[in-house]
């Protein structure tokens, strides 16, 4: 008989069940296979109604995060070869509600990502034809990390303080606030620190740095968010010792 | 089909689940060993106030087993707060030069050097 | 949303941290190991001279003030996340202590 491996996955099915229960499968084990890859392999031949979401199956999209054995993954970065001999628990990402089986409801974040104005807010709005707002590749290098993010809210599931505030505006988007803070084409940073220098914004964070060891695309958003505090302090500093002027 | 999300709760104990959270709380919990130092020095200064018999008796105090113990105790905890501060500072304070980053390396180096200087000359003040 | 006053908080929760890392080791070192053994003397005349000079008044403030706001930052997030609250009870315990020691220190000081 050829190898296997166990997976013990998280079922919920909002129809039929109270609450959460683990379910165990038996796939076949492949040294080049993924846990996604186990998953389909459930999907396919063994349980149609096992439910969770994935796409490119190349940690690009973003979509297949998950707890596997206790850490937040990719399940298609997360090879079945490092579980080898052991059972793989696979369960939804933390501090998410559970739509269904692996799948979580993500809304929250899709409120917090937009209220930090993720986008170019130009000091000077110019018109089309007065051309593209120019940068140097060294004014592009200062920002590049954090637009390597690909939203797929590991560092949520990392944070220990989404937890225990589920309002925390939380790494990602304070990372992506932080990338266009730091775009020397964006004027944008006061209009940001509404939100990312709020009581809910960059000052729940206590630099547990969780987000940063968890993120499969090496952002820090630990480290967005500290010197975010510090450019914010400035800024009230300022503030305090010139009233009335504005930034 | 109705939806019906299941939120679960997080647990108090949740910082026992993963060794990241643990080394997280212990260097939060330096900070209750610096702040009993803090009273010790604020305890001293008091008794310094007081005149050269209240100083003597307060430096008997902490060369006790009981003050030696607890300063141990603090030292040992002061020193994880300094090696987890220095160690975070390239992230919170990242430096460019000529437009190319600073090693963080270079950073952490540059606190360490500060922290011997620092050390040295308080050694050399109190009589060393 | 609005624009938090938390820096008023964090500024010196900061600084008070990089103090305490750079002094607070070296002064338990004195006052735990080195005066114990009998290595060092930590003479009532030269402490009480540093401390009548404003200078060394200065330097011996920030040397308790700093940290002692540092750890009642931190031990109030810590509180929080312990799951014992972050009501105004943690607040009043942990920002009261410090300003106790902060002004007994001062007061110290200043009387020394």
């Amino acid at each position: 008989m050829s190898e296997t491996i166990t997976l013990e996955v998280l079922r919920y099915h909002p129809e039929t069940d109270s609450e959460p229960h683990f379910q165990r499968y038996v796939v076949p084990y492949r040294d080049d296979w993924v846990v996604l890859d186990a998953l389909n392999h459930i999907k396919d031949n063994l349980d149609a109604t096992l439910s969770y979401r994935w796409s490119c199956h190349m940690a690009v999209c973003g979509s297949c995060g998950m707890t596997i054995n206790g850490e937040p993954k990719l399940s298609c970065h997360s090879f079945l070869r490092d579980y080898r001999g052991k059972v793989v628990r696979v369960e939804p990402l933390d501090h998410f509600p559970i739509e269904r089986d692996l799948v979580i409801v993500m809304d929250s974040f899709m409120e917090k990502l937009g209220s930090v104005k993720p986008w170019l807010i130009p000091k000077v709005e110019k018109p089309l034809s007065a051309g593209e707002y120019l940068q140097s590749p060294g004014q592009m290098q200062v920002f590049h990390q954090y637009t390597q993010c690909i939203n797929c809210l590991l560092c949520y599931a990392a944070c220990p303080q989404i937890g225990l505030n589920e309002d925390f505006v939380g790494p990602a988007a304070l990372a992506l606030a932080h990338r266009y803070n730091l775009d020397s084409r964006d004027g944008g940073r006061d209009a940001r620190a509404e939100v990312v220098a709020s009581n809910e914004g960059i000052w729940e964070c206590t630099f547990v740095g969780a987000c940063s060891e968890v993120c499969p695309k090496h952002v820090d958003p630990a480290a967005a968010i500290q010197q975010t505090k510090i450019s914010a302090s400035v800024g009230w500093l300022k503030d305090l010792l010139t009233p009335g002027a504005h930034r | 089909m109705s939806r019906r999300p299941y939120i679960r709760k997080v647990e108090r104990n949740w910082w026992i689940r993963q060794p990241r959270y643990i080394s997280y709380m212990i260097r939060e919990l330096t900070s209750l060993f610096v702040g009993l130092y803090c009273a010790l020095l604020a305890v001293g200064l008091v008794r310094l106030a007081q005149g050269p018999a209240a100083w003597d008796g307060f430096v008997a105090a902490f060369s006790s087993p009981l003050g030696v113990t607890f300063q141990l105790a603090c030292l040992a905890f002061a020193i994880y707060h300094s090696v987890t501060w220095f160690a975070l500072t390239p992230k919170a304070m990242p430096l460019r030069m000529k437009g190319e980053p600073v090693p963080g390396i270079v950073i952490v180096g540059a606190h360490y050097a500060a922290w011997a200087v620092v050390s040295i000359v308080v050694l050399i003040g109190a009589g060393m | 949303m609005a624009r938090s006053n938390k820096p008023m908080l964090w500024l010196p929760f900061a600084g008070g941290g990089l103090v305490a890392a750079l002094i607070i080791p070296v002064l338990i070192l004195i006052t735990g190991v080195l005066v114990p053994l009998g290595v060092l003397h930590l003479r009532y005349e030269t402490i009480a001279a540093f401390a009548h000079n404003p200078l060394g008044k200065l330097i011996v403030l920030g040397a308790v003030a700093l940290p002692a706001w540092h750890a009642a930052h931190r031990l109030r997030m810590t509180a929080h996340d312990l799951g014992l609250g972050s009501g105004i009870a943690i607040k009043a315990a942990c920002y009261g202590t410090a300003w106790l020691l902060i002004l007994a220190a001062a007061g110290a000081l200043i009387a020394v």
